[in-house]
């Protein structure tokens, strides 16, 4: 399986990202899997003139691209030019190539969440009026039709996350050179389900802070963040506090909220990003999944029932009261 | 006398798009003229919004200088506020900073810069075969030992950052998560292994000894680890000469400690260091695709010229200081902290030799630093101090990334953020012309590189380009 990365209007991180992949590494994923690179922007030799033959070569056919990675939005502005972005050396706009590159895939992979939905790119008015691959925001039909589907039958697949994690990008590649990645394995916003599947709240490492609504104050507190600091890992998806970052991180073990990176139009959350939107003192956007009087009592009974070993450490910025000392039974 | 012109691009290796046009004579760059074709309006996007915002939204500028975008954002916020951070939040968020910028150096060394001497057109050069084992793009063993380390590096950001890049880590007042003293035997035991790698591979032996490296021509002498067979690529192509800058340097001062910076700020003029009047830049936008007047960042306004004129030619601003285009980066910032390899390199010229050399001093005076660093760590201590943003208020953020001289101009008004400009290190060495027709640092770094016939992708350029280690996205935030 060969592959083609282009770097569209995007910050270059999810490239950054990939390179911190661990057990298995990035070039040692791809060679096992069969993954061959035909250019990458940051990794492979090949500049200039040497990189708009081949682009020239796969746009005409002559070169069978099996897969098409795009990271970052594509820039349609200024006037519906796409000339905000031209793919250097070229004299075309990013939006140009990618439209005619599409097509010539076997499999086209949306990497991060601009390429995916606009992400950050698309930010406050949208100043470069970008949009994602195949998805414009939330709503279906980006640069390409919500109806396009790859030779196979698949959409746009969409690694949402920002930036995206390594391993969610090696394990679709891979998915996708032994052919198991199936149009069921993607999920309503085309992204893939193996991550997609789990919410950042599982195996957050403020679960015991959440169960009794233990809140943080401040983003120094060891505390749940969703009640005050904006943290949305109860309803964001992502294994992110089971498949580790960068060794053993995550942001919420990081000491700060979940912003639902991988989620469309997560970039414009109408409230400031690190402070819960409430209504009256209450938390807008519980758990979508639990009825809003059930999430209130068990919160209300969890709350007076808290343990003063975890009140006090919620609002600390390290542990004040250690767990009681268990004795073994006599 | 032969004339032609060139267009160079896609440049690969550099973070971002980059397109290079080259006016030739005689087998030589005559003119050159330096295109950042991306605009996406960052300092648009932050405007109206909540100021705590712009720790969010200007790290995602750019996924490699993802931290030093958020400390310049924190310590713009702290200005405004009137708010430090403690000393050991200080010192944690220089730590979690050198971490990014000592990767950003090893990748720019292994993966963007060195790859280009491994080309078929050096095969007839005693080093080639050396070259092609360790850096070719891909599959070079030094490469694929050096992208290893890199990640295993990183686990000092996932333990006290969360992740990398796009942590919300740095705050005003400090750091999110306290270490504990778990952590910091952690955090060193990473460094441990990281210098295991410099050693064996990058130096081929102790960090202190090339830290220690007095003048040009000791480095050149250098023959250990892949850092030796740079110096023998270096002294065999002459790249002392190749890409000689104007010798004008500019560094914030990197990682702000308690009462200083770890390497200090200055400017770099006639060969002494000067103090730094920020009160004397200005981005001009002549030759910008950009509306408005040449201004002072803190007043500045960033509205792109739609209409694409035909009398500009890139998206980047040009920034000037009194005037003049200045560079920076690792020799500037090692110059201006006075060591005395920098200072001997700068004065042979500035070139590409000094620049990637001095990056590589950099690499081995952060990897100490780095480790005094967590060997101050005291998890007894407060890591982060709160504070109130107010409604109306200047704020400016300064630091040092790893390719030079970050600066956040903050203003807010009725509690919302009513300006934003950024200024960043590309910005600086890749800016376009200035209204004086004066050209950027690169532009004139181009001027009398030697372009063989046939080449349509000269490889002096590409040296001379990647030398800088340039980060687009940066540049045309």
């Amino acid at each position: 399986m060969n592959l083609l990365w282009l770097q569209a209007s995007g910050c270059g991180g999810c490239t950054m990202s990939l390179l911190c992949a661990q057990n298995p590494d990035l070039f040692g994923t791809l060679s096992a899997a069969g993954i061959k690179v035909l250019w990458h922007p940051a990794f492979s030799a090949a500049s200039g003139a040497e990189v708009r033959a081949l682009l020239d070569d796969v746009r005409a056919g002559v070169v069978a691209l099996d897969v098409l990675c795009i990271e970052g939005a594509i820039a349609r502005g200024p006037r519906g030019t796409g000339r905000y972005q031209i793919l250097t050396g070229t004299g075309r706009s990013m939006l140009d190539w990618v439209r005619d590159l599409a097509p010539r895939a076997r499999h086209v992979v949306a990497v991060g969440t601009c390429a995916a939905y606009g992400g950050v790119t698309t930010a406050g008015d949208n100043p470069s009026d970008a949009v994602g691959v195949q998805y414009e925001g939330a709503h279906p039909g980006g640069l390409l039709a919500a109806d396009f589907r790859d030779p196979t039958g698949l959409p746009v697949i969409n690694v949402a996350g920002c930036p995206t994690h390594p391993g969610w990008v090696l394990d679709t590649l891979v998915m996708l050179a032994g052919g198991v990645l199936a149009a069921r394995g993607l999920d309503g916003y085309a992204r893939p389900r193996f991550y997609a599947d789990h919410l950042v709240h599982h195996g957050c490492p403020k679960n015991e802070f959440y169960e009794y609504k233990a809140s943080a104050r401040d983003l120094s507190d060891q505390g749940c963040m969703m009640e005050h600091l904006g943290c949305i890992g109860t309803q964001a998806v992502g294994d992110c506090n089971i498949r580790p970052w960068n060794g053993a991180g995550s942001c919420t073990k990081g000491g700060y909220p979940c912003i639902s990176c991988t989620a469309p139009e997560f970039e414009n959350p109408r409230h400031p990003f690190t402070q819960t939107p409430k209504v009256a003192g209450i938390p807008v956007g519980l758990p979508t999944d639990m009825p809003k009087a059930w999430f209130m009592a068990l919160a209300s009974l969890s709350k007076a029932a808290t343990p003063e070993r975890i009140a006090r450490n919620a609002v600390a910025d390290r542990v004040e009261v250690p767990p009681t000392l268990r004795k073994p039974r006599p | 006398m032969t004339e032609a012109r060139l267009v160079v691009g896609p440049f690969n290796r550099v973070e971002g798009d980059l397109e290079v046009h080259l006016d030739l004579r005689d087998g030589q760059v005559a003119r050159a003229q330096v295109n950042a074709p991306l605009y996406r309006g960052f300092e648009r996007m932050l405007e109206g919004r909540d100021p705590r915002d712009a720790l969010t939204i200007t790290p995602r500028i750019c996924g490699i200088c993802s931290i030093s975008q958020s400390a310049a954002a924190a310590r713009a916020l702290g200005d405004a506020m009137g708010l430090a951070p403690t000393p050991q939040g200080a010192l944690m968020a220089a730590l979690i900073h050198a971490v990014e910028n000592i990767c950003d150096h090893l990748t720019h060394f292994y993966l963007f810069f060195m790859p280009d001497f491994a080309r078929p057109a050096y095969s007839a050069r005693a080093w080639h075969g050396d070259v092609v084992t360790r850096f070719s793009a891909l599959e070079g063993s030094g490469a694929r030992r050096a992208v290893a380390a890199r990640a295993q590096l990183m686990h000092v950001l996932g333990l006290m950052a969360g992740k990398w890049p796009h942590t919300l880590a740095i705050q005003p007042g400090g750091v999110t998560r306290a270490p504990t003293l778990s952590d910091r035997v952690r955090i060193l035991g990473t460094l441990a292994g990281f210098r295991q790698f410099l050693e064996s591979d990058l130096f081929g032996t102790e960090v202190e000894a090339f830290a220690a490296l007095p003048t040009q021509d000791a480095a050149l002498g250098w023959g250990t680890g892949d850092a030796g067979l740079f110096f023998r690529v270096a002294a065999d192509l002459d790249l002392a000469r190749m890409g000689q800058g104007a010798g004008r340097y500019l560094s914030f001062g990197a990682y702000p400690l308690a009462d200083r910076p770890a390497f200090a700020a200055g400017l770099w003029q006639d060969g002494a260091v000067r103090p730094l009047g920020l009160e004397a830049i200005r981005e001009d936008v002549s030759h910008a695709w950009m509306l408005g007047d040449t201004l002072h960042p803190a007043r500045g306004m960033t509205e792109p010229d739609e209409a694409m004129r035909e009398s500009a030619y890139s998206w980047c601003k040009a920034p000037r200081l009194d005037g003049l285009p200045v560079e920076c980066g690792a020799l500037a910032r090692q110059v201006i902290d006075g060591h005395p390899l920098a200072h001997d390199l700068a004065a042979q010229g500035g070139g590409v030799l000094a620049r990637v050399g001095a990056r590589l001093l950099e690499i081995a005076r952060l990897q100490v630093l780095m480790e005094e660093l967590a060997r101050a760590i005291r998890p007894e201590e407060a890591f982060m101090v709160q504070g109130k943003l107010p409604d109306q208020a200047q704020g400016v953020g300064l630091v040092e990334a790893a390719r030079g001289a970050l600066g956040h101009w903050l203003r807010i008004e009725k509690g919302r953020i009513a300006g934003y400009q950024i200024i960043a290190p590309t910005t600086w060495n890749f800016s376009p012309r200035d209204g004086d027709g004066v050209p950027g640092p690169l532009e004139a770094a181009l001027v009398g590189a030697v372009v063989a016939p046939g080449e349509d992708t000269p490889l002096s350029v590409q040296h001379i380009v990647r030398s800088f280690d340039p980060c687009m996205v940066c540049t045309v935030h």
